[in-house]
Order: structure tokens, then C-alpha cells, then sequence
């Protein structure tokens, strides 16, 4: 059964109308999603693995597309726009909507060029520009102190959870506003994920956040709103602290609980 | 780790069942202790309180230890929330038996009144029948047996009232045993407030089952 939050307290960004998506070879793996993401809310996607977490996820900002034969029916209204119709211009729709992932991914080049380069991508700007730019954006993802005397380093030489925030500040460089986080702590250890949590609260401010997390504390201390998905379903949809204490499903206690997963 | 949880959660169980026995127990005692004019009974109530505060304090750390340790949610959560409140509730019942073995030993050390006493009889059985059912519906998680309960209080308050204007009627007619007959109204006025405290475990097991606070009418908060 699908569900959507009865008590948005903030305009939709993301609605999603009975959302399919089928692998190559015609395997579905999602079942008529529908979901209303928040604006400026953190919302979590919890569930056991292989339940379709990332796969909903990835369809936000189509990057599923870079596979071939895997394709996504239904609607993915992003400011009321279907941005899975085919005259969406995929590149600024992933400008628009920037994702992180589980493992950190930078670029094999200095921190500095990390992020400057999808500014020189996506927009015209002079050098003093993006030095500012870079500067925001590494400010924006609370790695600035420790990164500012070290911006011709290589970012591959960054500890793993400094790693995973500059990956998140060049996705901000990018300026977009909706940021898609698939399992961003997993590969970090306890202090960086914290740091990351923090980082996520602050950046609720600006962007609007979709976090896929395995870890339900996680998901219980950082997100607003949170959706459990079971077999490609949405089972439940409603406020964290909901689900958290009183869950009207039967599976979702289950699965928070830990009986299954 | 999840059947870790449970066994610890069923060894809670077990550890408010042991308090709700003492406490119960107290209660029974303390009204038969004031009835029988047995200051020996009243004494062994008020002595053995500290036992029941010592186990009061024991549940809570647990409560405190698997709330840190296992971080329970949803129905887990609200086991362990139920046991922390039902915990106070169950030391208070504690406190007002003793409160009513105090008025026994005063009682007992005065003349014995020419009348009857005040008889808590009924009073004293009905409120142990609310205990007594409110801790099965928290065992079994009930709340059509804690709503049952919860209506027997509107009885254990009338009867409070009765033997309240008795109380009155029997200081008319012999002022010099005021004293007791206070006493006795102030022991009618404890078994009252047991009920009170019966009626709360019995709401704590409603929002265990159903997760909703129905203290108040229900109101929620900003209402």
C-alpha cells in the first residue's frame, strides 16, 4: 500500500505518481510509488536491502539512465514539472538535483578543482568567481577550517568522512536544490558520520533532502519526514516521529524494531 | 540483539509484577492493620517501604540501560516508557500505604471508638480489584480490561465520599474520638488517591497498545 504524509507542514517539492521502474530483462522493481517529498525537509527512505530504496531514489534525477535497458512509468513531478517526460534537459535536472554516495567519490584532482569543476560545467564565471564560489561551498559543507590550507592537495588524500563533505560541497558548488544522499555515513567511521548528520540538519535550510539510510537511528535523529519501503513498496509514509514511536503498519514496526531485515 | 531486547523487556515485566505484589500487599495490609488496631502490621508496612523504593530504583536504571543501550522505537519504546511511569505509580501506592499504616499507628495507640470504625472493606477490595486488573491489562496489553478498570474509580471515589459524610456524621455524635474518625477519613482519602494512581497505570497501558495519551480527555498538547 502506498501512503503520503497527512501532515505536511511545509510545499511539496517532489511528488511522485505511481512510480514503476523495471530493470533490464523487465524485472519491476518498484511498485506504483507515490510520495509527496517535503521542500526544506529531510526526508528518509528506510527499508531492508534490495526493497528499492536507491532504485526510487535514482530515478529523481533519472541517473538510472546511464544503464542501459533499466527504465522508470508513472511521474516525477519536481515543482509540479514530470521531469521523467523526455524533454527534460537531464543535465540541469542533475544540476538541480545533486546526489551523494555511499562511497565518497571525488575527483582524482585537488580539493580546489573538485569543486570548481561542475562550476565551470554549469555556469560562465570568472577566476576570482569561483574562488569565492569554492570557498562558499566548502564553508556550506563544514570542511573549510580544515581544508582551507590544503586546497591544491589531492582530495583523494582527505580522510574518508572529509572525503564524503567534499563531495557534498561540490554538489552544492553546483547549486542545486534537491540533494539525493544514498547511505552517506556508511562507509565513514562514528565521528565523521556525526559531522555529516550535522551537516545535513544545517544544509535542510537551503536544499531540500532525500537520505536513503540502513541505519535507523540515523534516519530517527536527522529526518523530518520518513518513508518504509518493503518489496518495492511504499508501506508507510509519515512524520519521523510517527513512525518512530506509533507506526500504523504492522511491517514498519516489524522492521524498526528489528523482527525482520 | 533483538531477542536481547525482549528477554530484558520480559525480565522488566517480571521485576513490576514483583513491585506491584509489594505494593498491592502494603495496601491490603495497611487497611487491615488500621482495622484490626495492629500497630505491629502498621510498623512492618512502613519499615518494608524501603524495599519497594529500592526496587522502584532498580527498574528505572534498567529502564535507563536499555533505553541507552538498545534504543528501543516504536512498541519497544513504548514498553519501556509504560514501565518507567507504571514504576512511579506502583511506589506511590507504595507511599500511600504507608501513609494510611501511619494514621493505623495512631489509631491503635488511642481509645478504640464506642461505635463501629469507618468500614473500608468494600473500599479497600475494590481498589485492589483495579490494581490487580490494571496489571493484567499491562501484562497482556489490554485496553478493554484497563478501560474496565479505569470506570471503577468513579465507584472507589463515591465511596470515598460516603465514608467521608460518615466520618462527619459519627464526629457529631462522638466528638471525642474526632481524632480517629479523621484518621479514617484521611484513609479513605489515600485509597481514593490509589485509585487515582490505579487509573494512571491503566491510561499508561492504553497509550502502550494504541500510542495514544488519553490523559486529560485526551487532549493533546497546544489543545
Amino acid at each position: 500500500m502506498n501512503a503520503e504524509a497527512k501532515t505536511g507542514d511545509a510545499p511539496v517539492k517532489i511528488s511522485v505518481r505511481n512510480l514503476n521502474f523495471f530493470y533490464t530483462g523487465g524485472h519491476q522493481a518498484l511498485f506504483d510509488n507515490c510520495l509527496d517529498i517535503r521542500a526544506n525537509r529531510i526526508t528518509a527512505v528506510i527499508g531492508p536491502s534490495g526493497c528499492g530504496k536507491s532504485t526510487h531514489l535514482r530515478v529523481y534525477n533519472r541517473i538510472y539512465e546511464l544503464y542501459r535497458g533499466q527504465r522508470a512509468e508513472g511521474e516525477v513531478l519536481i515543482d509540479g514539472r514530470n521531469i521523467l517526460s523526455p524533454d527534460v534537459d537531464v543535465l540541469e535536472l542533475r544540476r538541480k538535483v545533486g546526489m551523494i554516495f555511499q562511497k565518497p567519490t571525488p575527483f582524482p584532482m585537488s580539493v580546489f578543482d573538485n569543486i570548481a569543476y561542475p562550476m565551470r560545467l554549469h555556469f560562465k564565471l570568472s577566476r576570482s568567481e569561483i574562488a569565492d564560489r569554492v570557498e562558499n561551498a566548502l564553508r556550506g559543507a563544514s570542511l573549510w577550517d580544515e581544508v582551507k590550507d590544503k586546497l591544491k592537495k589531492s582530495g583523494l588524500a582527505l580522510s574518508g568522512g572529509q572525503q564524503q563533505r567534499l563531495c557534498i560541497a561540490r554538489a552544492i558548488a553546483a547549486e542545486p536544490e534537491i540533494l539525493l544522499m544514498d547511505e552517506p555515513t556508511s562507509a565513514v567511521d562514528p565521528v565523521a558520520t556525526l559531522k555529516i548528520e550535522d551537516l545535513v540538519l544545517e544544509l535542510r535550510e537551503k536544499f531540500t533532502v532525500v537520505i536513503v539510510t540502513h541505519n535507523m537511528q540515523q534516519a530517527s535523529r536527522i529526518s523530518d519526514y520518513t518513508a518504509f519501503f518493503y518489496k518495492g513498496e511504499i508501506i508507510e509514509y509519515d512524520t519521523t516521529d510517527r513512525i518512530f514511536t506509533n507506526p500504523s503498519h504492522k511491517k514498519t514496526e516489524e522492521y524498526i524494531t528489528g523482527r525482520f531485515g | 540483539m533483538r531477542e536481547h531486547l525482549a528477554r530484558e523487556i520480559n525480565r522488566l515485566k517480571r521485576m513490576i509484577g514483583t513491585l506491584a505484589t509489594g505494593a498491592e500487599t502494603a495496601v491490603r495490609q495497611a487497611v487491615e492493620a488500621a482495622m484490626q488496631r495492629d500497630a505491629e502490621l502498621a510498623l512492618a508496612v512502613i519499615e518494608n517501604d524501603g524495599v519497594l523504593d529500592r526496587e522502584e530504583i532498580t527498574i528505572e536504571e534498567e529502564c535507563l540501560k536499555i533505553l541507552a543501550l538498545h534504543q528501543p522505537v516504536a512498541g519497544d519504546l513504548r514498553y519501556i516508557i509504560t514501565f518507567l511511569k507504571v514504576n512511579g505509580e506502583l511506589e506511590r501506592i507504595g507511599d500511600l500505604a504507608v501513609n494510611i499504616a501511619r494514621r493505623a499507628v495512631e489509631m491503635a495507640e488511642r481509645d478504640e471508638v464506642p461505635g463501629e470504625l469507618i468500614d473500608f472493606g468494600p473500599q479497600v477490595t475494590l481498589v485492589r480489584r483495579m490494581l490487580k486488573q490494571a496489571l493484567d491489562a499491562l501484562v497482556a496489553r489490554n485496553c478493554l480490561e484497563a478501560n474496565e478498570a479505569i470506570q471503577l474509580d468513579v465507584e472507589v471515589d463515591r465511596m470515598n465520599s460516603e465514608n467521608f459524610r460518615r466520618a462527619l456524621a459519627l464526629i457529631a455524635k462522638y466528638p471525642g474520638f474526632a481524632a480517629t474518625y479523621i484518621d479514617a477519613m484521611f484513609i479513605s482519602k489515600h485509597l481514593e488517591r490509589i485509585g487515582d494512581c490505579t487509573t494512571n497505570i491503566c491510561e499508561d497501558v492504553v497509550y502502550l497498545e494504541l500510542g495514544k495519551i488519553v490523559r486529560h480527555g485526551g487532549q493533546t498538547a497546544g489543545a
